[in-house]
């Protein structure tokens, strides 16, 4: 069952507007990642989170900061949304020590315990496991937390996704599996790759699964707190798809986009865009108008130029920062 | 007093269950672990002391409950996990290679993983080719993993402990032939550490580095280089990393002739290692090239006049010291 019906706004307007701001900053952050690239101030690549932001804040404005996600190659998102500071997530892109992992992780593996995040994960579906027994773990210790999963469709393919969800139904470990259907893996649609339906894969094992409109980062939190407080209660794992889209290619350099149509990009661009879907309704209700979501806008542009000044100024490891950290 | 003994499984198990008392953030997990206490029968009676939350059954899912381990270890628990035959290492090859081994070092130093991989090798059980094979170099090869190999009932329990306390992912193979084997294992606590080579026998004419179940063969070939006068130095290097590389060198350059004896297969194996740093180490010093002696490089066969054929034996291992000292 899908959750289509239009929840009531309850939330107080405030919570709104920071949820907006953070998926202002994460867009803002990702317009300059694709900069960075584009003028070759950037090392490798970058899969920009542009176009899903109303996922990764609608999921962790559901957390506690003590609560643990995993996240995916497209990550940079999950990681502000849980709490990342911009400075420190630009720094580790270009290869600084000051950034997240002394510039050794780079874009796909950014990690910050402070705030629960164990780590982006460059192997599609690889992180199943470890927020999986990060739920064990926390179950074992008695602390209350919970963990997130965050993983697209391209990872409805791995094994390993199963297998942990099936550990995580039978010994009812709190874990919300948040399944990011942005409708392509890489460069493939999801329509090639998933047979049957995605929900049922999940419901196969008991787990209580539900679809949410990704694009509505109000939806997103009132499915994750009610889901997140269940597992928290004790009451077992669940397993949400929201239905997103990625507004650029796979990754930076992946222009062409061959496989999609330029229509279908302009539809869910203009008609189903995470921030205009929250900033047109806080509108119609009243509770805002634009001077306010314009003030958001550029106060978040300020902290993401504050933040790549720092990161372009920011020292590169020294050369003996090489060896350490191979063992702990 | 005569010193008291124990098999090698019961080392293993005492030595898991006096870091299970030690330490409330140990636990084990894996296929058929608790009531069934592993079909080696090496863990009966864990789970009737510590119960099922903490000797914890799995479905037959090696990657995910590896993973669900590496998760745990990454927030706050010491997880042992079992891989019944070190064949299946193979099945959890990303989460022990791409995660465990990885996560330190990408997180820059803020994560630890300290996790401990117990299973098997070595062949002639008559089990064929996908339970027989050791498989150690594989993961002697990748940056981030300590890789122990107890060749005794003492190195079993020192070696485990050492193991389950340490910070960094370790990967333990048990002979699976020597469960039953009994030798001098002191009650109470001791650690055998990492990255010491024992001298299982001093000697003056050749060096015989061997592993795991092979230091067994390689002091039977010493009896039998005796009989013609020729003195044997069996050395264990007892972990393939961290490496004893000095403790090696010396004994070369004592003796002037090396051996290197492994279960695993002879190509790109541990004796090739081995065999590299003792040449590099002392060049100047041999009389003639390092030998090196591992399985052959076939499937293990199941037949077993054929089986038997494939391993290191004593009257091998003699024969080619023999040759390397110029005797007849």
């Amino acid at each position: 069952m899908t959750t289509t019906a239009v929840i009531e706004p309850r939330m107080e307007l405030e919570q709104n507007l920071h949820m907006y701001r953070q998926m202002a900053k994460i867009r803002a952050f990702e317009e300059q990642v694709n900069e960075l690239y584009k003028s070759a101030k950037m090392p490798g690549l970058a899969h920009l989170y542009v176009g899903e932001e109303g996922v990764a804040v609608g999921v962790c404005e559901a957390l506690r900061r003590d609560d643990f996600i995993t996240s995916t190659h497209r990550g940079h998102g999950h990681c502000l949304a849980k709490g990342a500071s911009v400075n420190r997530m630009f720094a580790e892109l270009l290869g600084k020590e000051a950034g997240y992992c002394r510039g050794k992780g780079g874009s796909m593996h950014i990690a910050d315990p402070e705030t629960g995040n164990l780590g982006a994960n460059a192997i599609v579906g690889g992180s199943a496991g470890i927020a999986t027994g990060a739920a064990l773990s926390a179950k074992m210790r008695g602390s209350g937390q919970v963990a997130v999963c965050f993983f697209g469709d391209g990872a409805l393919g791995q094994g390993l996704l199963y297998e942990a969800m099936n550990m995580a139904a039978l010994w009812k470990l709190p874990v919300v599996y948040v399944c990011e259907n942005n409708l392509y893996g890489e460069y493939t649609p999801c329509g090639e790759t998933v047979a049957g339906e995605i929900l049922a894969r999940a419901r196969a094992f008991g787990i209580h699964a539900e679809g949410v409109d990704g694009q509505d980062v109000q939806l997103v939190n009132a499915v994750m707190r009610r889901l997140v407080e269940r597992a928290r209660r004790g009451e077992g794992p669940a397993f949400v798809e929201c239905k997103t889209y990625r507004y650029y290619g796979h990754h930076v350099g992946d222009v062409n986009r061959e496989y999609r149509t330029r229509e279908e990009e302009r539809e869910w661009m203009t008609q189903h865009d995470p921030l205009e879907t929250l900033s047109s309704r806080l509108t119609a209700q009243g509770l805002a108008d634009a001077s306010v979501f314009e003030r958001i806008q550029t106060d978040v542009k300020a902290e993401v130029d504050a933040g790549v000044q720092f990161a372009l100024a920011a020292a590169y490891p020294e050369a003996t920062e090489i060896d350490q950290h191979v063992y702990a | 007093m005569s010193e008291r003994e124990l098999t090698y499984g019961e080392a293993v198990r005492e030595a898991i269950a006096e870091e299970m008392r030690r330490d409330p953030r140990v636990f084990l997990i894996g296929e058929d672990v608790a009531e069934a206490g592993h079909p080696f029968k090496v863990l009966t009676g864990l789970v009737q002391e510590f119960g099922t939350d903490r000797i914890i059954d799995t479905p037959i899912s090696e990657p995910g409950y590896a993973g669900i381990g590496v998760g745990a270890a990454m927030t706050g628990m010491r997880p042992i996990v079992d891989v019944m035959f070190g064949d299946f290492i193979t099945l959890a090859m990303d989460q022990i290679v791409n995660q465990a081994a990885k996560v330190h070092y990408m997180s820059g130093g803020k994560l630890k993983v300290p996790i401990v991989f117990r299973t098997t090798l070595g062949a002639t059980r008559r089990s064929a080719a996908q339970h027989s094979q050791s498989l150690h170099a594989w993961v002697s090869h990748i940056p981030g993993l300590k890789v122990a190999l107890p060749s005794s009932p003492y190195e079993a329990k020192g070696l485990m402990k050492s193991a389950i306390r340490d910070d960094s992912p370790v990967v333990i193979f048990e002979d699976k032939m020597m469960y039953r084997i009994k030798g001098p294992v002191p009650e109470g606590d001791y650690l055998v550490p990492f990255g010491v080579a024992e001298v299982k026998r001093a000697g003056t004419d050749v060096t015989i580095v061997a592993t795991s179940s092979m230091v067994q063969v390689a002091l039977g070939a010493a009896a039998m280089l005796d009989e013609v006068g020729l003195h044997a130095e069996v050395i264990d290097p007892r972990t393939t990393f961290p490496l004893d590389k000095q403790t090696l060198i010396d004994s070369a350059k004592k003796t002037s002739r090396a051996i290197v004896v492994d279960e695993g297969y002879e190509r790109y194996g541990v004796t090739a290692e081995i065999a590299a740093v003792i040449a590099e180490g002392a060049f100047y010093h041999l009389d003639a090239p390092v030998r090196r002696i591992g399985a052959m490089d076939v499937p293990v066969p199941f037949s077993p006049v054929l089986e038997d054929l494939t391993v290191p034996t004593e009257k091998a291992v003699f024969e080619v010291a023999k040759a390397l000292c110029g005797k007849p």
